[in-house]
């Protein structure tokens, strides 16, 4: 059998995550002390977990409509309307997906053409790269800038546009960098897109991890954006329910009919017992994901402060659960000091070029632990750096 | 500023002034004089590990006991539950709605040592009724930790 003859050119130059890379060297290690992860730490509530078990005990076990629970559709335009003033129909601009990545990569699907073009801002989440590429786009990359704080700029993104342009993918609050676009900073990219033919898939999985007083603004609520908008989100990382695996997408009907008919054959329909559990979360654990959240913002503060300490200047994320430190001070590259930190020390973090060749110079963070491990890690960098001074 | 210390005290009370600072987001002098303050107020009464016993040692006997007491006119229940406070083998008082008066945790190091200090001591006190011994037989979470199997993190290190 020659695979590479059977395999697709495209899927076979497809690079595995660096992060996958890097936790395979630590999974061999024990005694890790690990940064690294991107889920939190906190259990599933517990009314969540139960909604989900009583469902099964109800043997609400089939599948769902392709769409997903109708209960849950109106659930969700209710928590749009609530935390972001944005109106969807529940009937029409609603699908329940498989995690916010499935809703990604049926968006993607859904708009691009060999071809087209899709701007993604790096460093940011990984997957949006090799999506575009399944799907027979090109990648246009905008390299954000620590000194504007990791946001994208609307010159950034008018040098980018071109004719094929089809796709801005916009993700905020940001996966590693920890950076988030504000009403203003929104403002200016909306200018930018109103008069174009663009659509804007804004990632919001981490809307509700925001801190220092500032709440997220969506795209989609800035004047002529819902239109051109399609916005994810999902339970996994506000919620803390990863392992149920479900997200959804919020958009104008004719894009979302198109979106559904790819998630209608490829899907079917999202997990049944996890949508029930949704319903839950979303009516009525306002108050246990403030408390995840102001936890966070403690851990958040721990670590800043800790990197910054040790030297490693670290910009103050206002978003999402990671840290994004400068390593550049050690003269090592991110890839190297990694590598180094982990076998001398076994603290395990992701260098900042995972998430695109932009993050190189910075590592990522996750403070998704207890306070006492984020100290013994810290503690471990701090003596890693003594040592290779 | 004070509530959001305890809260993070009453998790984990090693955290230094200076993290506490950090994470709270306060001047770390601030810290430190308002938690002196709490202390001297009585607000914050003590710090302690919270040990699994079990696993150090087998001579460690804790039983609840419920005691049932004739309140005194004026008093209520404040002097017997103040006299049962003072024994060292107690570890815990409160009064109690429902069936019984007070409830009692009593440690000592077997059964027998447990069972005599009830008999002597404590039903031997006036106001005191009548008393029931429930023995501890198994700890599975304390001060809001679980004592069973050991921490563990079971995130396997595959999200992106």
């Amino acid at each position: 059998m020659d695979y590479n003859k059977l395999l697709t050119p495209t899927v076979l130059q497809m690079k595995p995550s660096g992060i996958r890379k890097f936790f395979d060297i630590a999974n061999t290690m024990e005694d890790v002390i690990s940064l690294g992860v991107g889920e939190p730490d906190f259990p599933t509530p517990w009314q969540i977990r139960k909604a989900g078990i009583t469902s099964l005990e109800k043997s609400q076990t089939r599948y769902t409509s392709n769409r997903g629970l109708e209960k849950l559709r109106l659930e969700i335009t209710n928590y749009m309307r609530r935390k972001y003033q944005l109106s969807y129909l529940p009937e029409e601009e609603v699908l329940i997906t498989v995690g916010g990545s499935e809703a990604i990569d049926a968006c993607i699907r859904a708009v691009v053409s060999p071809g087209d073009e899709v701007i993604i801002p790096q460093p940011s989440y990984v997957c949006y790269e090799p999506i575009t590429q399944l799907a027979g786009g090109v990648p246009v990359i905008i390299e954000t800038k620590a000194e504007n704080a990791f946001k994208l700029t609307p010159e950034e993104l008018l040098a980018a546009i071109t004719p094929r342009t089809k796709v801005l993918v916009l993700p905020y609050p940001c996966n590693p960098t920890g950076a988030i676009m504000e009403r203003e900073d929104l403002e200016k990219i909306a200018t930018v897109l109103r008069d174009k033919n663009i659509l804007v898939l804004s990632d919001e999985i981490y809307a509700e991890l925001t801190f220092g007083g500032e709440k997220h603004v969506s795209i989609a609520a800035i004047d002529g954006m819902w239109e051109r908008t399609v916005v994810v989100n999902g339970f996994s990382k506000t919620f803390s329910m990863t392992g149920w695996r479900l997200g959804y997408a919020c958009g104008p009907a004719p894009i979302m009919a198109q979106i559904t008919k790819i998630h209608q054959f490829a899907i079917m329909c999202a997990p049944t017992t996890s949508q029930y559990a949704a319903i839950e979360a979303l009516r009525s654990c306002d108050e246990a994901v403030e408390q995840m959240r102001e936890e966070y913002d403690m851990r958040r503060r721990l670590i800043v402060h800790g990197f910054n300490k040790l030297g490693l200047t670290c910009r103050e994320p206002k978003g999402a659960f990671y840290a994004f430190p400068c390593i550049q001070s050690t003269g090592l590259t991110s890839e190297e000091f990694c590598e180094q930190l982990l076998y001398s020390k076994h603290v395990a973090v992701v260098p900042g070029p995972a998430f695109g060749q932009g993050g190189e110079g910075f590592v990522r963070a996750s403070y998704c632990y207890s306070t006492e491990h984020i100290k013994e890690a810290l503690h471990r960098i701090g003596e890693f750096l003594n040592e290779i001074k | 500023m004070n509530l959001k210390l305890l809260k993070l005290l009453s998790k984990n009370a090693r955290l230094k002034d200076e993290e506490l600072a950090v994470m709270t987001g306060a001047e770390e002098k601030d810290v430190h004089n308002n938690i002196a303050e709490m202390e001297k107020e009585g607000l914050i009464r003590g710090y302690k590990a919270v040990i699994d016993w079990e696993r150090i040692d087998n001579t460690h006997v804790s039983a609840l006991i419920e005691l049932k007491v004739t309140p005194k006119a004026g008093l209520g229940f404040e002097e017997v539950a103040m006299k049962v406070s003072q024994y060292p083998e107690v570890e815990s008082v409160y009064l109690m709605s429902g069936g019984y008066d007070l409830s009692v945790t009593v440690t000592g190091k077997t059964f027998k040592e447990v069972a005599m200090f009830v008999a002597k001591e404590l039903s031997t006190i006036d106001s005191v009724i009548s008393t029931t011994t429930h023995f501890i037989l198994r700890r599975y979470k304390e001060l809001d930790v679980e004592l069973i199997g050991k921490p563990s993190d079971d995130r396997g290190n595959f999200s992106l």
